[in-house]
């Protein structure tokens, strides 16, 4: 018996009247959980009764504890009939069981009728005692932590980081089960939200054992689905990444972690294997040379291993790449080997996170995405979900075996995702192949590293965009040049990627939302013959979606693409493909050529003209971005010439590189064959509305900026004005005029309009970026689109725009210098430039010296260190500077941002008491995360059979949005939390029925619960020194590097 | 392509004041994108006409589901604040504020009404004849009933209870105060002698007889509740105005009528511009005064209230051409000299009569 809920009913206020005669509510609760259920007495005639009930125990197992609800009903009294409901309220009590997150829930839950939507509230104070149960067979999982948030959370650290974890559960759907058509929708719609309380518990449970098998004690990067597959069933599916964390100011809790957590996650049965460790002897694979040399000379020789070969696409890596799989049998095991190779035995070496510690990321691949198209049929038995496990296991597999073509060893950022049209399913799955540092994933081999970070660090920065894959055996024709960064490594002309833009990151200006909208008519088919149209149709309508990205991109003047999301929906009669990522111009890597128009047909004078037309408007439009989005890639001036480092080529817009140095240009000139431009050729009308499409994209108006990253790269001083928001449109296409024209010029003013729309209700929050969009497309019905964006709209302040994004003592440094550029004549480059690049050759050599002496060689502290020396001798060395310095740099210094923030946080800290905040980003600007509370993880149901009464379609699902909303609110405040961060509404599901005055809406939505404190609240060690302040903030930098 | 569905919905909810200000009025969506459009918004932000069709239909069902729950019981009122927080709590109330907000055309029109079906009926004429569409009309006099309606039942500070039920800002909870009260005793406004005067008069003079003239102004807590069946701050004080009959010996009595004039001429002489005029016509002015004191016991003649006083005392002196000092000092002169009538013993009935009348005959005399 590990565990004791008790669950005190206090009050409830603003119940709706029930009877009609007296306008009062004869109202009591019915209090549920498992099996047992306990009632509070009956509080005669008001509407705000005050029931203060005895606490009501329930001795329950802790298994039960995670999976169950706890369900309460308010019901008004009748003697003579049957009680009526007034509503319901879930609560998860799942934050209640770790120790480090709510130890009460207490608050005003909004009661919920999935009928009439919010009537009234209710105060429940809701407590858990556990009990230790140290039983290694048990089968719950209490006190794993999960987090949604897609980075480590902000006030922990992670010692390792796991890996993959999933796990899915399946149900029949009560909606179609026989029983539905005799009870009431009411009923129908509770007995759903039941199941799936019940399902997501389960999900969460197992997903937590998987993670305590692995050492771990947390899932970052949470994400539950449902695939509401109609008559064959109801299925919760979730990924996450098991990681081992330690609160940052508590550093006692430390678990101890395993070396190797090999276990294969499937393979794991949950009761019948005493063992965990049965596996752990399993084949690890040792590698024969594991250092990451980054020497020049052997640039592109990096290990690419990954425990299959079945599709042995390895790539001959140069030397030192012993890409063994497991069929490769032992070799000599050498312990550190063994521990590198950590992740070699993972079945999916995966990770859901999309940013990352510093250090963690070496290389990125590209994208890795594939998808499958499958017919759905009834589960047999849920118990036994195999046919859905194997679905899956093989997509990942597939994207396993891209990433190994890739010469990646890892997946991060990924994704999985469905979408279901009648009895055909297509399950998605997305990522980028990655090279990882192994560091992370295992303990104790910090110092083995060591001689690796020396190495690393001096193309920390453009580290991750070096190529992962042999030049000479490419998995995909690419255009390699050597690193506009540090120029020692070769880099691929453009880079796309499903994470976030890594903090260390070197931006040219700032980035702009992209996104590639395609759809697909498809002929209306049964079964068999449907999927096999789908099938045929997804390859196109990739290298379509593809295509246009890229286009899109080069006119956007940028070489990268963060936050990739494709998103294939299938409907009856169409295809949909959405893709939407964040566009940057990486210093790393090669200016983007432009795009050329060639004509089919070079006879025709008129039509030459006008292709010469188009022409000069791409190159215009290309031109007016650059300006717009302001990407100046740095022009290293002439006295360069010679220096040890290869001269950049010059790529600006006028001047095309006219001089090349040494021994690269035949190599360079020879990969760039036809790379300075990018040749549409018009061949048909296709292709001319494919140009007319591209140049049809408006960009935002001036002051706003978009992006579906966590922040937008360039820009840095948010404020603390933050606006979430949701926008749901759905539009009905004419049947007559359904050509795939017609269709794509529909769906992209859908979408443009849209974000014309935000643009126009924000337009008082400019300048403002919209962060975080997350546009997501369904086909509900035949001639029906329904897109539903969720984003955060930003403020910053314009003032203090800088271009790059630099972690914190950076940023101050940066600012530091750039504000005495003048007072040191500093030359710009010197900013806005990396380091490794820097063209001073004192400063170079105090770095190396720094590195090399020290024997510490985190980048950060290197360049930081090496910053401040160098403004203190440039200070030094001109004239009195040296106080006009200290005083710059104490106001960039963090003390300084609080004090700015000072000035316009009071307002706002005022205004926003009580309201809690919810953003779909990890932070909250101008705030610091002090505690986490739990996943919010809620399923809602409403239906209507007054749809015109209630508003018609967009007032009911306004009314729903904003009910939810509140429900998420309550909830977090009853957590004691003040905000939700993460927050996601991954499904909107909308029926409706018009002619019968009908409607129904599924909403599922997440988010980490949290409190937050303003900076400006917060009391800053204000320290005077400067440099003092700096140092420290070094040194913590090296701590949690 | 048509639209079906179009929402935005966010965590705090976003109030365009312009598009509310349109709304209020009454004005259909067509209407309102035409206003707009004219306003030259879509050169000022580049948006496209569809982009500000889609942005004011969407504020319209913002402010129409809005408007339901400002229309649920007051103490439910909060709900409001948790289902749709706004960005910030000022603007908030600015909707509430600017929901509740009239015009003093129409206030005009139905101040002293009885605010009942009857009178709903004639709010299409109201509308005519202002010029304010229907709908703002009727929102209006909603309003006005439902705060009616709620404060008619509570105890304490009229203005107060209004302010903590409705969120409304002081300045507007003490125009509801006015309206309700004006409402509740049914004071004719709509004369054609008094159309001269301006809501605000009205208001001022409400302020001051909420003040003095009922019986929460007496300050005296009732001592058993269930007795007390009056409003405290709405229904003028009974008892007050059965004394007042006691007043009218002022000008029954001849000796104390003399002795007032002669007491008040002396004082004023030279002093007042009008002096003459007013020598002359200062028995029909204290007649007048004081008759309008003693009939305030029967309803109808409470209601003529205003126009009593406009007939008795303001327009013979406007006739006369008095300026608004001489008013001034005549009215001064003309309740302080009772204070040395030997022979009068209501001086504290008189003072609490007089001292609301006299700053409301000095707020009603204007052109």
């Amino acid at each position: 018996m590990p565990g004791k809920l008790k669950v005190k009913i206090v009050a409830g206020r603003h119940l709706p009247v029930m009877d009609r005669a007296s306008d009062l509510t004869d109202a009591f609760v019915e209090v549920k959980f498992g099996n047992t259920t306990f009632k509070t007495d009956v509080y005669l005639k008001s509407l705000n009764p005050q029931w203060n009930s005895e606490w009501f125990k329930f001795e329950v197992d802790d298994e039960d504890l995670q999976d169950e609800p706890l369900q309460i009903t308010v019901l008004d009294h009748d003697t003579y009939s049957a009680n009526d409901a007034i509503g319901k309220v879930y609560i998860d009590i799942d934050p209640l069981l770790y120790s480090e997150a709510a130890t009460v829930i207490s608050g005003w839950f909004p009661i919920y009728d999935t009928i009439h939507g919010i009537r009234g509230e209710i105060n429940v104070v809701v407590k858990v005692d556990l009990f230790n149960d140290l039983n290694r067979f048990r089968q719950s999982s209490c006190g794993v932590k999960f987090f949604c948030t897609t980075s480590i959370p902000k006030c922990y650290r992670a010692v390792i980081i796991h890996g993959f974890v999933e796990e899915l559960v399946v149900n029949e759907d009560p909606e179609y089960q026989w029983i539905d058509r005799i009870r009431t929708p009411r009923a129908s719609n509770e007995a759903r939200q039941r199941l799936i309380s019940l399902m997501s518990g389960e999900l969460q449970r197992k997903i937590g054992l998987k993670v305590l098998e692995m050492r771990g004690n947390a899932v970052v990067g949470y994400l539950q689905c449902f695939d509401l597959e109609g008559e064959s069933g109801l299925v919760v599916r979730a990924i996450g990444t098991a990681c081992t964390l330690d609160k940052l100011s508590s550093p006692a809790a430390f678990l101890p972690a395993c070396n190797s957590p090999s276990k294969e996650m499937k393979e794991i049965p949950f009761n019948e294997d005493p063992n965990p460790n049965t596996h752990s002897s399993g084949p690890s694979t040792p590698l024969k040379n594991q250092t990451y040399s980054f020497s020049p000379s052997k640039s592109y020789s990096r290990q690419s291993s990954s425990s299959d070969t079945d599709l042995s696409l390895t790539p001959k890596t140069g030397m030192g790449s012993g890409s063994a799989g497991k069929e490769g049998g032992p070799f000599k095991a050498l312990l550190r080997q063994q521990t590198q190779s950590a992740l070699e035995q993972r079945e999916f070496p995966f990770f859901t996170l999309t940013a990352f510690p510093p250090g963690f990321l070496v290389h990125v691949g590209g994208v890795v995405s594939a998808r499958s198209v499958k017919l759905l049929d009834r589960i047999h038995n849920p118990d036994e979900p195999e046919t859905r496990d194997a679905w899956w296991a093989e997509i990942r597999q597939e994207i396993k075996s891209h990433a190994k073509a890739l010469g990646c060893h890892a997946v991060v950022g990924y994704s999985e995702s469905t979408s279901i049209c009648e009895e055909v399913c297509i399950l998605s799955a997305s990522g980028t192949a990655a090279v990882l540092n192994p560091r992370f994933l295992q303990d104790g081999t910090v110092e083995g590293c060591l001689e690796q970070r020396l190495e690393e660090n001096l193309s920390i920065r453009c580290g991750f965009c070096h190529i992962p894959y042999d030049e000479l055996n490419m998995p995909f024709p690419a255009h390699l040049t050597y690193c506009y960064n540090c120029r020692k490594q070769k880099v691929p002309d453009v880079l796309f990627t499903t994470i976030d833009l890594p903090t260390d990151a070197t931006v040219i200006g700032k980035g702009c939302l992209i996104q590639a909208r395609l759809c697909r008519l498809k002929k209306k088919a049964q079964a068999e013959a449907n999927a096999t149209a789908i099938s045929n149709l997804l390859p196109f309508m990739e290298y379509e979606v593809h295509t246009q990205l890229m286009n899109k991109l080069k006119l956007k003047g940028m070489n990268a693409l963060f936050g990739l999301r494709i998103q294939i929906t299938v409907g009856e009669n169409m295809l949909m493909g959405l893709a939407s990522a964040t566009g940057v111009y990486l210093a790393a890597l090669p200016t983007p050529g432009g795009i050329q128009i060639a004509g089919k047909t070079p006879n025709d004078g008129s039509y030459e003209q006008h292709i010469s037309h188009m022409q000069k408007k791409i190159n215009d439009t290309i031109a007016k971005n650059k300006e717009l989005y302001e990407i100046n890639p740095p022009e290293i001036s002439e006295e360069i010439i010679g220096s040890p480092i290869p001269e950049p080529r010059q790529r600006s817009r006028l001047l095309r590189s006219q001089s090349e140095s040494s021994d690269e240009v035949t190599e360079l000139d020879l990969s760039h064959g036809k790379k300075d431009a990018f040749v549409l050729e018009i061949d048909d009308t296709d292709a001319m509305e494919d140009v007319h499409s591209l140049l049809t994209d408006v960009p935002p108006p001036s002051g706003f900026y978009s992006c579906n990253t966590e922040i937008m790269p360039g820009i840095n001083n948010w404020t603390s004005e933050i606006q979430m928001f949701t926008s749901v449109r759905v539009i009905r296409l004419s049947s007559l005029n359904l050509t795939n024209q017609a269709l794509n010029k529909n769906f992209n003013d859908l979408c443009e309009n849209l974000l014309k729309s935000l643009y126009f209700k924000l337009r008082s929050m400019i300048p403002c970026c919209l962060c975080h969009v997350n546009f997501t497309v369904s086909l509900p019905e035949d001639e029906l689109i329904q897109v539903t964006v969720t984003a955060v709209a930003i403020t910053f302040d314009k003032n203090q725009a800088l271009q790059t994004t630099k972690t914190p003592v950076e940023k101050s440094l940066q600012r530091a210098s750039t504000d005495n550029e003048e007072l040191l004549q500093f030359p710009l480059e010197l900013c806005s430039d990396s380091l490794p690049s820097h063209p001073f050759p004192p400063v170079k050599e105090h770095l190396e010296s720094a590195s090399s002496n020290s024997g510490i060689p985190a980048a950060q502290r290197d360049r930081c260190s090496s910053w401040i020396e160098l403004i203190k001798l440039k200070a030094q060395t001109i004239r009195r500077g040296s106080i006009k310095t200290t005083v710059t740099v104490e106001k960039a210094s963090p003390v300084g941002d609080g004090n700015f923030r000072n000035r316009s946080a009071p307002p706002c800290a005022n205004s926003t008491v009580g309201v809690v905040k919810m953003t779909p980003l990890s932070f909250i600007p101008g705030a610091k995360i002090t505690k986490y509370l739990g996943i919010i993880n809620m399923f809602f149901i409403r239906e209507t059979t007054s749809l015109r009464e209630e508003g018609g379609v967009s007032g009911f699902l306004h009314a729903f949005i904003a009910e939810v909303f509140a429900m998420v609110r309550a909830h977090v405040a009853a957590l004691g939390g003040n905000a939700v961060v993460s927050y996601i509404m991954k499904q909107c599901v909308f029926m409706e029925n018009p002619n019968k005055n009908q409607a129904q809406c599924l909403i599922n939505v997440s988010g980490d619960a949290v409190v937050f404190v303003r900076e400006s609240d917060l009391e800053v060690v204000s320290s005077q020194q400067p440099t003092t302040n700096c140092q420290s903030s070094c040194t913590e930098g090296e701590v949690t590097t | 392509m048509t639209s079906e569905l179009d929402i935005f919905v966010g965590n705090t909810t976003l109030i365009d004041e312009d598009v509310y200000r349109l709304w209020l009025d009454g004005y259909s969506v067509t209407d309102a994108v035409a206003l707009r459009v004219r306003s030259g918004i879509l050169e000022q932000t580049g948006a496209t006409a569809a982009v500000l069709q889609s942005d004011t239909m969407d504020h319209y069902r913002t402010f129409h589901m809005l408007e339901r729950l400002l229309h649920i019981p007051p103490s439910r009122q909060a709900l409001l604040i948790e289902r749709y927080p706004g960005p910030a709590r000022p603007p908030f109330l600015s909707f509430v504020g600017g929901y509740y907000a009239f015009d003093e055309a129409f206030v005009r029109e139905v101040l002293g009404k009885k605010l009942s079906k009857g009178t709903k009926k004639d709010l299409d004429d109201i509308s005519t004849k202002t010029g304010i569409t229907l709908k703002s009309c009727r929102r209006q006099f909603d309003n006005f009933k439902r705060v009616f309606k709620v404060v008619e039942e509570m105890r304490g500070s009229l203005v107060d209870n209004i302010q903590q039920h409705f969120l409304l800002s002081d300045r507007l909870a003490r125009d509801y105060a006015a309206i309700v009260f004006f409402a509740n005793n049914r004071f004719e406004t709509g004369k054609k002698k008094l159309q001269y005067l301006s809501f605000g008069d009205f208001a001022f003079c409400a302020e001051l007889m909420i003040q003095n003239w009922t019986l929460g102004a007496v300050g005296e807590a009732p001592i058993d509740p269930d007795s007390q069946m009056d409003d405290m701050d709405m229904d003028l004080d009974k008892e007050f105005l059965q004394d007042l009959k006691e007043l009218k010996v002022l000008v029954a009595d001849k000796d104390l009528l003399d002795l007032h004039k002669s007491l008040v001429c002396t004082a004023l002489r030279g002093k007042l511009g009008v002096f003459s005029e007013m020598e002359a016509n200062f028995k029909n002015l204290s007649r007048g005064l004081v008759n309008v004191a003693a009939k305030l016991t029967h309803n109808k003649d409470v209601r003529d209230l205003f126009v009593d006083l406009v007939e008795k005392f303001v327009e013979p002196c406007r006739s006369d051409h008095w300026p608004l000092s001489d008013v001034r000092f005549f009215l001064n002169q003309y309740s302080a000299s009772v204070h040395s009538l030997d022979g009068f013993r209501h001086q504290a009935l008189w003072d609490r009569y007089m001292g609301t009348l006299r700053g409301c005959l000095l707020r009603l005399y204007h052109d």
